[in-house]
């Protein structure tokens, strides 16, 4: 096996991509289909430890090294691929399908990576391949959002190359593993690690340029970016005690943009730091328990949070419109898209018979055992607001509310059967944790359903949804957005830029017009000198030029005679 | 054409019964099982069911005050 297993899993989903916009009909869907699962096979054919070796520049690079943790990356990751590529075959758009699985396999290479440098080169493979998703949207919109994306990833990957850099200057190995926070190249890795999870201050790019994607390429955009930052985070930072509040801003950042949003897919885009942020939490807690939380909360939110995505996507699709003032009462007409997407809100609540209840209460859990009061009352209210930003507001304000008027047709059967799948996954990880919980990076003897848990979770849920009901006039949508650290690049910036470029045009103009006057003024010399009238050019009559000729002549003759 | 029977008054009248049945289902739960608080605060009875209502009204409240001052149309960065 060892000679398949040499070669990096990942790289047979970027193959594919570059190979799919080649191939036309069956074959293509084959590929899309095939291909994931022929991955995820290949991922759980490396064993532990180091595979394969490359020396390059006197560093040992270890393309392919097998861990617990990236295993379980991995293979949410293909799941993924193969389920993204199942709903995007609904709408198919080879070139996108192209970027996503490049992108994602990219994302699988990051997590099976031994060293910091083949981390770094496929996490730039991964800026280009999502931001080519990006601009798959078509929109003149995606096209800006797509580049500012862009620009601020080029910066993180630049931020993480130079701590990287920094790092191997210091220690003389490229070795991906723990890091404690006593260098500055340190803190350079861990902000090009949390830029890419949505970290404050540069959160934005996130709910600024996902929802501009098609409805499928939001899909894959939610699950690979910023899980395999908390990949990075977990493997390199784990118990880092910054984490913990980092990951308790991003939390509520989260939840009081989504309150604020009137975009279903920007709501659902801010639900994503928001769980991030409680896997950065968790990564920042630290501890057995923390640490399988915060892995297990990457593997469900992925599964949830594509088939939410999924709902919001097939909404668009069928009616073209991602606004809440404009959508309302779709479960007329949509009701299986209404209640797959149902079931994705109730897992991120973390319901019980849920996949987001077995993962979500490892993280709290682990803040009760350290002693962490204000953590844990943090968290706890937390998950009452992810109920209320995620869980009912989107399937409320899209499928409910008013009647909107509209009556879409039902989503395509590609898009119901991708649903489906992640929906059977999210219940069936509720119901039966037990693989999962199998596959954590350490041993666990965590038990979710007690009768303390169930009930408690329950009222805390259910108490929110009061809450949502009773304060629902004050949630009414408007066409509004909110300002976020974007501004700063957006509008602040521009405006400095706008300034210098106003007094620099100026001063362009005056240095334009002093060339032309000068120009203008040498061509008028030209033309009295040169040109028709001109002296130089003038025709002399024969007249006078006999005179000369006879007044040469004399004047030779008398210098002869003298 | 009478509209789907989910947004007849009637049947939001039944729903809302529903729903606090479970509302107080839950909270009168908590007396027949065993809570197991980890701090002072969170062993006061039905703790969670105020929690989350008072947390989700705080966290709608802060929400508005701050969208008061961040809040702008959406074509903010259009042109």
């Amino acid at each position: 096996m060892a000679d398949i297993t040499a070669i990096p899993p990942g790289l047979l989903l970027v193959a594919a991509g570059l190979l799919l916009p080649l191939l036309r009909g069956r074959l293509q869907d084959a590929l899309v289909l095939l291909v994931p699962a022929v991955t995820l096979w290949l991922v759980w054919q490396v064993p532990d430890g180091v595979v394969s070796t490359v020396t390059l520049f006197g560093h040992t690079l270890e393309p392919v090294e097998g861990t617990r943790l990236g295993r379980l990356f991995a293979t949410v990751f293909c799941i993924m691929t193969f389920g993204g590529g199942l709903y995007a075959l609904a709408i198919k758009q080879p070139l996108e399908l192209a970027a996503a699985f490049v992108y994602s396999g990219s994302a699988v290479g990051v997590t099976l990576a031994g060293d910091l440098v083949t981390l770094l080169v496929f996490w730039e493979v991964m800026a280009v391949g999502s931001t080519l998703v990006v601009w798959c949207g078509g929109s003149d919109k995606a096209k800006a959002a797509g580049l500012r994306y862009l620009a601020i990833h080029l910066l993180g990957g630049v931020v993480l190359m130079a701590g990287i850099a920094g790092e191997v200057q210091a220690t003389g190995s490229v070795e991906l593993g723990p890091l404690t926070l006593d260098s500055p190249a340190r803190w350079l890795i861990l902000a090009g690690f949390l830029l890419n999870a949505g970290a404050p201050p540069l959160s934005a790019w996130l709910p600024d340029a996902y929802p501009e994607a098609s409805p499928s390429g939001m899909v894959f955009l939610s699950a690979f970016t910023t899980k395999t930052a908390v990949y990075a985070l977990l493997v390199t930072f784990a118990g880092a005690e910054l984490l913990v509040w980092v990951g308790l801003y991003m939390v509520f950042y989260g939840i009081v943009y989504a309150i604020l949003e009137n975009d279903m897919r920007r709501i659902l885009a801010y639900s994503i730091v928001n769980q991030v942020g409680f896997m950065v939490t968790g990564i920042g807690l630290g501890g057995a328990l923390a640490l399988n939380g915060a892995a297990s909360h990457a593997f469900v939110h992925i599964l949830y949070k594509a088939l939410l995505l999924m709902s919001a996507g097939a909404v668009l699709h069928a009616t073209g419109k991602r606004k809440c003032t404009d959508l309302g009462g779709l479960f007329r007409t949509m009701p299986i898209t209404a209640t797959l997407g149902i079931v994705g809100a109730l897992s991120i609540s973390a319901f019980p018979l849920t996949s987001g209840f077995v993962s979500k209460s490892m993280i709290s859990g682990a803040a009760t055992g350290g002693h962490l009061m204000y953590v844990w009352l943090l968290l706890a209210a937390a998950s009452a607001g992810v109920f209320l930003h995620a869980g009912i507001k989107f399937p409320w304000f899209v499928f409910f509310q008013k009647d909107s008027g509209l009556r879409p047709k039902e989503a395509p059967l590609l898009m119901r059967l991708a649903m489906t799948f992640f929906a059977v996954l999210c219940i069936g990880i509720g119901v039966w944790p037990q693989p999962l919980y199998a596959m954590l990076p350490f041993p666990v003897d965590y038990v979710p359903y007690t009768a303390d848990h169930v009930v408690t979770q329950l009222q805390l849920l259910l108490f929110s949804g009061l809450a949502f009901f009773a304060m629902l006039p004050a949630l009414r949508r408007t066409l509004k957005i909110t300002l976020d650290w974007d501004f700063f690049y957006r509008r602040f910036a521009s405006a400095i830029a706008g300034e210098f470029t106003t007094e620099s045009l100026r001063a362009a103009a005056r240095a334009e017009r002093m060339a032309e006057l000068r120009a203008q003024r040498f061509v008028a010399g030209l033309y009295r000198h040169h040109g028709p009238e001109g002296i130089l050019a003038r025709s002399w009559p024969t007249g006078s030029m006999v005179l000369w000729v006879a007044v040469l002549l004399a004047a030779y003759l008398v210098l002869f005679y003298l | 054409m009478e509209d789907y029977w989910l947004v007849r008054p009637r049947a939001g009248r039944i729903l809302w019964g529903v729903f606090a049945a479970i509302l107080a289902a839950t909270v009168l739960a908590e007396l027949l099982i065993e809570r197991h608080a980890h701090f002072g605060i969170d062993g006061i009875f039905a703790f969670n069911a105020w929690y989350g209502f008072g947390g989700c009204i705080v966290l709608i409240v802060f929400s508005k005050a701050l969208g008061a001052m961040l809040k702008r149309t959406d074509t903010f960065y259009d042109g």
